[in-house]
Formats: C-alpha cells, sequence, structure tokens
C-alpha cells in the first residue's frame, strides 16, 4: 500500500515538475516571439512555408472530402424533411465552428508536428543545436521560437482554406450530384452563418495552432537525442497534440454556447 | 613549465617569495584555463574527483585518456554547457560560474568549437554554415561576409565547395567546413573534439596540418580531445591523460611516452592488458555460461 501511494506520489510529483517547465518554456518562446517578429521575420517567414504551404496538399484533398461527406450526410438527413436547401448550412456550420479547425489541428500534427518534432529531435542529437550554443547563438531564439511562430500563424491559415474547400467540396455533392438549387444553397448559409461563427472558428484555429506549435517544439528540443528518442517523441507529439485539440475544441464550444 | 596538473597554489608554494612574485605575473598572462578541484558525477559515477588542469596561452594541448574517461564532458564543462558540481574553471582569469547568459555568451564568441561529428546545420549549404555566426553576430554587409567566409573555405581548401549541402560531404569535409566555421570570427580558443576519428590518411593528415597551422598562424589556444596517440604526439606541444577523474600524467607526448606509470605505458603504446580493464565489470564467466543463469 505504502509503495502504491509512494509511486502515485512520485507520478504526481513528476508530472507537475514537467507541466512547469512546460510554462516556462512556453514563456521562454513567448519572450523571444516580439522580437523575432520584428528581427528576423524571414525566418519565420520561412517556417510558416514549411509547416503551411508544404502542408496544402493533405489540408485541401481532406476538406474536399470531409466537405464531400457533410454534403452527403446533410442531404441525406435533411430531405426527409424536404429542408435540402439547408445542406449548406449545415456544412457550413459544420466546417467553420468545428470540423475545419479541428480536422485541420489533427492533420497538421501529423504533417508539420511531426516534421517539426523530428527537426529539431535530430538537430539536437547531431549536436547541432550545441554548436549554435557554442557559436554564442540562443537556439530557443534562432530555432524554436520561428519554428514555433510560423505554426501559429500557418494554422489558421490552413484551417480557413480547409473550410473553403470544405465549402466548395459540399457544393459539389449537394449542388452537382444532388441538384439542391444553387442559389438557396449559398443564399442560407449568407443569411445564417454569422460573424460569430466565423470568429469561434479563427479563435478555435488560433488557439490549436499555438497547442500543437508548442507542443512539437517542447518535444523535439526535450527529446532522447537517440533514433529511437526522436522517434518517441514523434509519437508523442501526435498524440498529446490530438488529446490537447479535442480537450480544447470542447472547452471552448462550452465557453461560447 | 610547458604543462601543468595541479592547483596553482601548490606550485607557488614550492618557490620562493621573490620567484613567486615573478611566476604570479607570468602566470596571469600565460595561463588560459584554470581547472582546480574539479568534481561532476553523471548519476552514481564520478567522472571527475578533483581535477586540476592549467591550458597555457598560445600552445596546442591535448587531453587525452581511454574511452570513457570524460574527455568531452570536460570540453563541455570548459564551455559551461555542462556545470560543475564542485571547484571552478577560469577562463582567461574569470570565474565562469559567474556569469550570467549574456556574460558566458560574450564569452563563448571567444571560442571555437569543432565538435566531434561537424554539427553542421544540414539545412544550410556549406557557405552558409560557414556565415552563419558572422550573420547572427555581425552587422557585415553580404559582399564582406562573402570575402571572409570563401577566405576561410580556401584555408581549409574548400572554397570550391561552398554550394554543397552538409549531406553531399565526406566525413573529412565536413569537418573541415566545421573547422572554417570555427574560426570565422578568429576567436581565441579553438577546440577540437575528437578530430581525427573516422578519417581516411589523407584527411587525418590535413586536418593535423590544419590544427598545427591554425594555431601558429593565429597565435590562438588549441584544445583536442582525442585519443589518437599517434596523431595527437605530432601536433600537441603539451598532453595531458586523464584517468579515473584525475590527470594520470601530464607533459609534452615524448616524455608521457617515457613515462614509467603503468596507466601512461598501457595507454601511449597501446597495449590490452594493464590497469585499464579490457572487460567491463561482469559476473564469472563460467558461471554465466554454465551456471544457474544458464538455463
Amino acid at each position: 500500500m505504502t509503495a502504491l501511494f509512494r509511486e502515485i506520489y512520485n507520478a504526481v510529483t513528476e508530472f507537475l515538475r514537467t507541466f512547469g517547465a512546460f510554462q516556462l518554456f512556453f514563456l521562454r518562446l513567448l519572450r523571444h516571439s516580439p522580437g523575432m517578429l520584428v528581427s528576423r521575420f524571414d525566418l519565420v517567414v520561412m517556417q510558416v512555408f514549411n509547416s503551411g504551404a508544404l502542408s496544402l496538399v493533405i489540408i485541401m484533398v481532406s476538406g474536399l472530402f470531409v466537405g464531400g461527406v457533410l454534403g452527403l450526410q446533410g442531404y441525406s438527413n435533411l430531405s426527409r424533411f424536404n429542408a435540402e436547401d439547408w445542406t449548406g448550412v449545415a456544412a457550413a456550420f459544420g466546417l467553420v465552428k468545428e470540423l475545419g479547425p479541428v480536422i485541420t489541428a489533427l492533420l497538421f500534427a501529423g504533417r508539420a508536428g511531426t516534421a517539426l518534432t523530428s527537426e529539431i529531435g535530430l538537430m539536437k542529437a547531431t549536436d547541432q543545436l550545441s554548436a549554435m550554443e557554442m557559436m554564442a547563438v540562443n537556439p530557443v531564439r534562432r530555432v524554436l521560437v520561428p519554428r514555433f511562430l510560423g505554426g501559429v500563424i500557418a494554422m489558421p491559415l490552413l484551417a480557413a482554406i480547409f473550410s473553403a474547400v470544405g465549402m466548395f467540396g459540399a457544393h459539389l455533392v449537394g449542388v452537382e450530384m444532388f441538384g439542391v438549387d444553387v442559389g438557396s444553397f449559398w443564399q442560407q448559409i449568407q443569411l445564417t452563418v454569422e460573424l460569430d461563427d466565423v470568429k469561434e472558428g479563427i479563435f478555435k484555429s488560433i488557439v490549436f495552432g499555438v497547442a500543437a506549435s508548442l507542443i512539437a517544439v517542447w518535444e523535439g528540443y526535450n527529446a532522447i537525442p537517440t533514433a529511437e528518442g526522436v522517434g518517441r517523441a514523434t509519437t508523442r507529439t501526435v498524440v498529446i497534440t490530438a488529446i490537447a485539440v479535442l480537450v480544447f475544441d470542447f472547452m471552448i464550444t462550452a465557453a461560447m454556447i | 613549465m610547458l604543462c601543468y596538473a595541479g592547483p596553482a597554489s601548490l606550485a607557488r608554494a614550492q618557490t620562493s617569495a621573490e620567484e613567486q612574485t615573478r611566476n604570479t605575473v607570468n602566470e596571469i598572462s600565460d595561463n588560459l584555463i584554470e581547472i582546480h578541484d574539479l568534481k561532476f558525477s553523471r548519476g552514481h559515477r564520478a567522472i571527475f574527483d578533483g581535477l586540476n588542469l592549467v591550458i597555457k596561452r598560445g600552445q596546442v594541448t591535448a587531453l587525452m585518456g581511454p574511452s570513457g574517461t570524460g574527455k568531452t564532458t570536460l570540453l563541455r564543462l570548459i564551455t559551461r554547457q555542462l556545470i560543475p558540481e564542485h571547484g571552478t574553471i577560469h577562463v582567461d582569469g574569470v570565474d565562469i560560474s559567474t556569469l550570467n547568459m549574456s556574460e558566458l555568451y560574450r564569452l563563448r564568441q571567444r571560442f571555437g568549437m569543432l565538435f566531434q561529428n561537424g554539427a553542421l546545420l544540414t539545412d544550410l549549404n556549406v557557405f552558409e554554415n560557414v556565415a552563419f555566426p558572422l550573420r547572427e553576430h555581425t552587422k557585415l554587409t553580404n559582399r564582406l561576409i562573402r570575402h571572409v567566409v570563401l577566405t576561410k573555405l580556401h584555408a581549409v581548401g574548400l572554397r570550391g565547395a561552398a554550394d554543397m549541402m552538409p549531406a553531399e560531404l565526406s566525413g573529412g569535409m565536413a569537418r573541415r567546413v566545421a573547422l572554417a566555421r570555427a574560426m570565422v570570427m578568429d576567436p581565441d580558443i579553438l577546440i577540437y573534439d575528437e578530430p581525427f576519428v573516422g578519417l581516411d590518411p589523407i584527411s587525418m593528415g590535413v586536418i593535423v596540418r590544419l590544427v598545427r597551422r591554425m594555431n601558429d598562424a593565429l597565435g590562438i589556444t588549441s584544445v583536442i580531445v582525442s585519443h589518437d596517440v599517434a596523431e595527437v604526439s605530432t601536433v600537441a606541444d603539451c598532453s595531458f591523460l586523464i584517468s579515473h577523474g584525475k590527470v594520470a600524467a601530464s607533459g609534452s607526448p615524448d616524455e608521457l611516452r617515457l613515462a614509467k606509470s603503468d596507466l601512461v605505458r598501457q595507454f601511449m603504446h597501446g597495449m590490452a592488458d594493464g590497469p585499464v580493464a579490457f572487460h567491463f565489470d561482469a559476473p564469472g564467466y563460467e558461471e554465466q555460461l554454465l551456471g544457474r543463469d544458464a538455463e
């Protein structure tokens, strides 16, 4: 029994220590972020390209099919009530408020997050971060902050593109496949979806962007500098980000309803 | 005194008051790195246990020892990538443990370090790797940076490889590029971590010549960590043999080669048997093969 309590105590202590270190790490990134945005904006732009532009294909293809599925489900269910004109609205709400930010964040974690973690982990394993320290260059500022900011900036843009392409997918299914009136499809969206709904989606995508990028750079920076260590860190990035995104999604939705 | 591996206070106690005053003045200018009573452990294993060592200005100093004696750890302690549990490390008279981060970074600008694997930044080409410290620390124009970088690359014979990526370089070339990067800021101290490991004879000869030439031409101090006795002997002015957490012997390579100590003889002549056991601690061979555990 005593051993059990000791194990629980050790686990809680370790969790609190890691959580504290994680928060301090976040503060370090925030402290260097304004300076990096002003003095080395080129590095941030490069990371927006790496995290954002290079994720475009997977985001657009996924958005198209998710929008298509929403179109199928929306038409199939709403036609039972002769409300198929609302297919676009159902798709728009689903995409803008929920699926756009959430699925984009999950895909971002799988594509860009893992790339960030493994890149930073390998830089650590091959002494590149130590070499920077020896060149009197702070690796947190030079390597981690641009990658973190790149992810934070890229995420809302990707979520917007996901939602836009998703709406196109819903249009293809609803209007082109099932013959919903194109005017009704888009006009219902225009009349029903409000700016606050879009703001909720934008807010979620920013929060998810911060969470996904922060977890990715944290895991990379703290990876054990071996092949196995970097592999494990990469896996943790995906798992922790997925859980964090879903938990934050619930909390934000509950707060905004 | 060419090499010295004891605390400065002990050395001074052996001299007369007049000599002491004169030597103290000389030592302030001669001793670039002074390590006093250094203790450092990893887990329960003591890596250094009261290590004393002085590195003289302007010399090529070698830190040698069997694998696992903490040579690279010592370099990381000297550059404060690690912090000792006990003892002091002075660089040019400054106790590095007292420095804040900005002071430490200023001090590190005086260091150049060649890592064992080169540690080139893999997303930058050769030119940008060498230019990296200049772009981070200076406001030189692109034209001037180009001149400086090409000069350094020419010195290591790789001006023609400026556009290549690190993945396209051989091990020897990567280390030469890393050497060019290490000296691009014209450091006072160049540190080499196992510079000869895994190199073919030609690359090794090139690196050996470069180490000596850089040291003499630029008037810098070089510290080499290595267990390649033959190569180190050709280039070092002074060698320290580290074992069991302390300096086991020091002197010029010739002095070490003639030393009577079993440990020094085993290391310098590459003998399998001696104070450094070939086998790691283990239960009896017969017992482990045929005993109860075998089932």
